[in-house]
C-alpha cells in the first residue's frame, strides 16, 4: 500500500504544480470518444465554504480554454485494448485542444470507465491519547482501517474517508480539535485493475504528457450531473457510455459505492449492425438519428433508408421501419438497465432515504429512455446534464460530456483522499528526518 | 468482387504523427517562440555582421569608405568658409584676435568649432563678449563687443592698467599721459571697488579739476587726493553722501582752498581737519596761545 500512497502523493504534487503553472488538461478516455479539455486556473479561492476534513489538496477556480473531441480508437469496455491506436487518438484530441487554447499542456488528469471497479467499505478505530483529535490521530485512524484483500493485480483508485465518528457521535465531517476518547472512521475504497491504469499511464507518457491525477469516470460523472441536494440526500448516477455503464452512489456528498456494467451504447450499435446487416458507421448514424425505445403506430410508417454501396440495387435500397429499429434497440437497453438494477440492489440502494436516479452519458440521449428507465429502476429517474462550467463550448455541454466536466470539477475541487492526510509517525522510515521532526513536534 | 459504385475513399489518419505533435507542442512553448522569433533573427544578423567584419581589410575598407564619403560631403563648396569678418573691434584688437583665433581659411564649416573659438576670443581682457556665426557666402562673422576703459589703475609704481566700469582689466597702459582723460585710482583692491570709484568721481563735480586720483585704503575705503597734497579721507560706508556733504561745506566756507592737509570724514558726525604746520602755528598765535613745540608726528 505504501507505494500506492507514494504514487498518489506524487500525482497530487504534480497536480499542485500544474495548478501553479495555471494550465492542466482533462482527458476523458471513453470507448466511443476521447474528450480533451484544457483548463486555465485563476488561482486559489477562499476555502471557507468547503466541508470535510479540509481542502488538503487545494481548490481553485478555473476556466475551460480549449476543448476537443475525437472518435476513440482502440478502446473497448472503457479499457485500452490497442495502445498505438489509443495513443494516436489521445494525441489528436490533445493537439486540437492545445491549438484551440494556444498553450502547451504538460499535465493531464484522466478518467476511464472500465477496469471492473469494485467498492469496499472500510472501518477503523483509534483510541485517542489525549482526548483531543489531532491530525496525527486522523492519520492513525485512517491507517487503522483494515484493507480487505483486493486480489491480484488490483490497485486502489479512490480511498475517501466518508464519515468520522467520535465516541457515540457520528456524521462528523472534520473531527480535528474535538474532544472524545475513541475516533472511528468509515472509508470508501475503490479498486480497479492495475493493468488498465498502467496502460493508460503508458499511453499518456507516450504523448509526452504527465499524469497529474486519475479518477473513475462513474465518480466524476456523478460529481458533474448530480445537484447538491441529490449528493447530500443520496442518489445514484448512471453514466451510460459507449462501452460500459458506470454506476456511482452518492450520500452526504461522498461517493459510497461505484460499479460498472460492461455494456453500453456500442452494443446497441452492434446489435443494429448485426440485425440490419449494415456497417457499424451506418448503424451508428441510424441509431443516433432515428433511435428510440418506445414504438408507436406512427413508427410503423416511418421508413428509414439504410443505404449501402455494395453495388447490388436490392441491397442498397433496403428500408427498415422505425418500429423494427426500436425492436432491435430496446432489448439491449433493457438488458443494460436491468443489469444496473441488479447492481444497485446488490449495493443496497433501496435502503437509502432518497432514491433519486440520474441518467447521464451519451447513451442516455436515446429518446424515451427515461420512461423505460423509470419502469426498470424506479419512479424517481431524471435525465442529467453536466454542470455548467465557465468557458465550456456549447458542443461540449451535452450529457455525453458529463464525465469530462466532472473531471474538471474533480481537478479543481478534489475531495480529500486517504493520501492527502499525514502518514502516522511510526510508518515513516526509521531513519527519516521527517520522523525526527515529527517526534519533536509531538513531544515538545 | 469490387463494387463499381463509390469506392470507400482512402481515409487519411487524422492523428498527428509523433513528430508533428512534438513540433506543435514545442511551438506552443513560450520560451521557444520568443527564441525563434527574436533570438534566431538576432543571432543570424549578428553572425552575418560578424563574418563580414572578421576580415581586417574589409573593416578598413568600410571605415575608409565612410570617412571618404564624409570628407567629400564636408568639403563641398557650399560648406566652405573663405573669409573671417570681425566687427566691433578696433584694428589693433582685430589683428590680435585674428592671430589668437588662428583659423586656417579656407576651411569647411564642419571643421570649425565655433564654441571653442568663442571661448578663445573671450579670453581677451579687452573683449566683453564675442559672437561667432557662419554667414552665407562662406563668411565667418565675429561680432565683438569691446570693454570700454573708464579708469586707470596704478597697480604699482611702474604699472598702469585700464579698467572698465565693472573693474575688469581692459589693457595695460604705458604711461598716464597716454590717456589723460581717464581718472586715476590706486591702491590694492581698487579694481574690485571700481564702481564705487566711478560714483565718487561723478559726485566730485567741482573738485575734478583739482583731483589727482582716488587711493584705496586697506581694501576698505577711499582717499581722494587733490593737488597741494590735500587728502579727503572718505568713510567705508556711504562715501558719496560724505563727499556731497563736504562739497556743500566747501561752497559755503571755501574749505578746500585753505591751508589744510587732511579732511577726515571717516566719522560722519565729527569731521576732522588737519592744518598744515604753518597754519597751525598761525592759528594758535592768533588765539594768543603759546607756540607749540614742533612735533614730528601727529600722535
Amino acid at each position: 500500500m505504501t507505494d500506492l500512497y507514494q504514487t498518489q502523493r506524487a500525482m497530487r504534487a504534480l497536480r499542485r504544480a500544474a495548478i501553479q503553472r495555471g494550465v492542466v488538461a482533462i482527458l476523458d478516455v471513453g470507448t466511443s470518444k476521447i474528450a480533451c479539455l484544457v483548463l486555465r486556473f485563476d488561482g486559489y479561492e477562499s476555502q471557507a465554504d468547503s466541508e470535510g476534513v479540509g481542502p488538503m489538496a487545494g481548490q481553485s477556480t478555473f476556466r475551460v480554454i480549449g476543448a476537443a473531441t475525437t472518435r476513440s480508437r482502440g478502446v473497448r469496455f472503457g479499457e485500452i485494448a490497442v495502445m498505438n491506436e489509443t495513443e494516436r487518438a489521445i494525441r489528436t484530441a490533445v493537439q486540437a485542444a492545445q491549438k484551440m487554447a494556444n498553450v502547451r499542456v504538460d499535465h493531464v488528469i484522466a478518467c476511464f470507465s472500465g477496469a471492473e471497479p469494485r467498492s469496499y467499505g472500510l472501518a477503523g478505530e483509534w483510541e485517542l491519547q489525549d482526548s483531543v483529535v489531532t491530525e496525527q490521530d486522523v492519520a492513525r485512524v485512517l491507517a487503522a482501517c483494515d484493507v480487505p484483500p483486493l486480489g491480484d493485480g488490483r490497485e486502489v483508485l479512490h480511498a475517501q474517508p466518508v464519515n468520522f465518528a467520535l465516541d457515540h457521535r457520528t456524521g462528523l465531517g472534520d473531527p480535528r480539535g474535538q474532544m472524545g476518547n475513541r475516533l472511528a472512521c468509515d472509508m470508501h475504497l475503490l479498486s480497479v485493475d492495475q493493468s488498465v491504469i498502467q496502460n493508460l499511464l503508458y499511453c499518456i507518457n507516450r504523448c509526452d504528457l504527465e499524469l497529474a491525477g486519475i479518477a473513475s469516470s462513474a465518480y466524476v460523472a456523478g460529481i458533474a450531473s448530480l445537484v447538491e441536494d441529490e449528493q447530500e440526500l443520496g442518489a445514484a448516477c448512471i453514466d451510460m457510455g459507449g462501452g460500459s455503464t458506470g454506476i456511482s452512489i452518492f450520500m452526504k456528498k461522498h461517493m459510497i459505492y461505484a460499479d460498472a456494467v460492461r455494456m453500453g451504447g456500442d452494443h446497441v450499435t452492434s446489435d443494429i449492425s448485426k440485425g440490419l446487416q449494415v456497417p457499424m458507421a451506418v448503424a451508428e448514424r441510424i441509431k443516433t438519428k432515428h433511435g428510440g425505445v418506445h414504438a408507436t403506430g406512427m413508427d410503423d410508417r416511418d421508413m428509414i433508408e439504410m443505404g449501402g454501396d455494395s453495388g447490388d440495387w436490392e441491397k442498397d435500397r433496403r428500408q427498415v421501419s422505425r418500429t423494427e429499429l426500436i425492436g432491435i434497440m430496446r432489448p439491449r437497453v433493457e438488458e443494460i438497465l436491468e443489469e444496473v438494477r441488479s447492481r444497485l440492489d446488490a449495493a443496497g440502494f433501496d435502503t437509502l432515504p432518497s432514491q433519486q436516479i440520474v441518467l447521464t452519458g451519451g447513451t442516455s440521449q436515446i429518446p424515451g429512455l427515461d420512461g423505460l428507465a423509470s419502469r426498470i429502476l424506479g419512479s424517481r429517474v431524471r435525465m442529467g446534464r453536466p454542470l455548467r462550467v465557465q468557458g465550456l463550448p456549447q458542443a461540449a455541454s451535452g450529457a455525453a460530456f458529463s464525465s469530462a466536466v466532472g473531471l474538471c470539477l474533480f481537478a479543481a475541487h478534489p475531495q480529500d483522499e486517504w493520501w492527502d492526510f499525514d502518514i502516522p509517525t511510526e510508518r515513516y522510515p526509521a531513519r527519516s528526518l521527517k520522523r525526527a521532526l515529527r517526534w519533536f513536534k509531538d513531544n515538545w | 468482387m469490387q463494387s463499381l459504385g463509390r469506392h470507400a475513399p482512402f481515409r487519411r489518419d487524422p492523428a498527428p504523427s509523433r513528430w508533428a505533435y512534438r513540433m506543435q507542442r514545442l511551438w506552443l512553448t513560450p520560451l521557444f517562440r520568443v527564441l525563434f522569433r527574436v533570438g534566431l533573427p538576432a543571432f543570424v544578423l549578428a553572425m552575418v555582421v560578424g563574418l563580414v567584419l572578421m576580415d581586417q581589410g574589409r573593416r578598413d575598407a568600410i571605415s575608409g569608405g565612410i570617412a571618404h564619403i564624409t570628407e567629400q560631403f564636408q568639403s563641398r563648396p557650399e560648406f566652405r568658409v573663405n573669409v573671417m569678418a570681425i566687427e566691433g573691434a578696433s584694428p589693433d584688437l582685430a589683428d590680435a584676435l585674428r592671430a589668437r583665433l588662428d583659423v586656417k581659411l579656407p576651411a569647411s564649416s564642419f571643421d570649425l568649432d565655433l564654441d571653442a573659438l568663442r571661448a578663445k576670443a573671450q579670453q581677451f581682457d579687452a573683449i566683453a563678449s564675442a559672437e561667432l556665426r557662419l554667414r552665407s557666402g562662406g563668411v565667418l562673422q565675429v561680432v565683438v563687443k569691446e570693454r570700454e576703459p573708464m579708469l586707470i589703475w596704478r597697480v604699482s609704481d611702474d604699472r598702469l592698467e585700464m579698467l572698465d566700469a565693472s573693474g575688469h582689466r581692459v589693457a595695460a597702459l604705458a604711461s598716464r599721459a597716454d590717456r589723460p582723460d581717464l581718472p586715476l585710482i590706486a591702491g590694492e583692491g581698487a579694481d574690485v571697488a571700481a564702481a564705487e570709484a566711478l560714483a565718487l568721481i561723478d559726485a566730485a563735480g567741482p573738485l575734478l579739476p583739482r583731483m589727482r586720483g582716488l587711493v584705496r585704503q586697506s581694501e576698505r575705503r577711499w582717499d581722494m587726493v587733490l593737488d597741494r597734497d590735500q587728502r579727503i579721507l572718505l568713510p567705508a560706508e556711504n562715501p558719496v553722501q560724505a563727499l556731497e556733504a563736504l562739497l556743500a561745506l566747501n561752497t559755503a566756507d571755501d574749505l578746500l582752498t585753505r591751508d589744510i592737509t587732511v579732511i577726515d570724514l571717516r566719522l560722519g558726525a565729527r569731521p576732522v581737519l588737519r592744518l598744515a604746520p604753518h597754519a597751525l602755528v598761525e592759528a594758535r598765535r592768533a588765539r594768543g596761545l603759546a607756540e607749540p613745540k614742533p612735533t614730528e608726528s601727529d600722535l
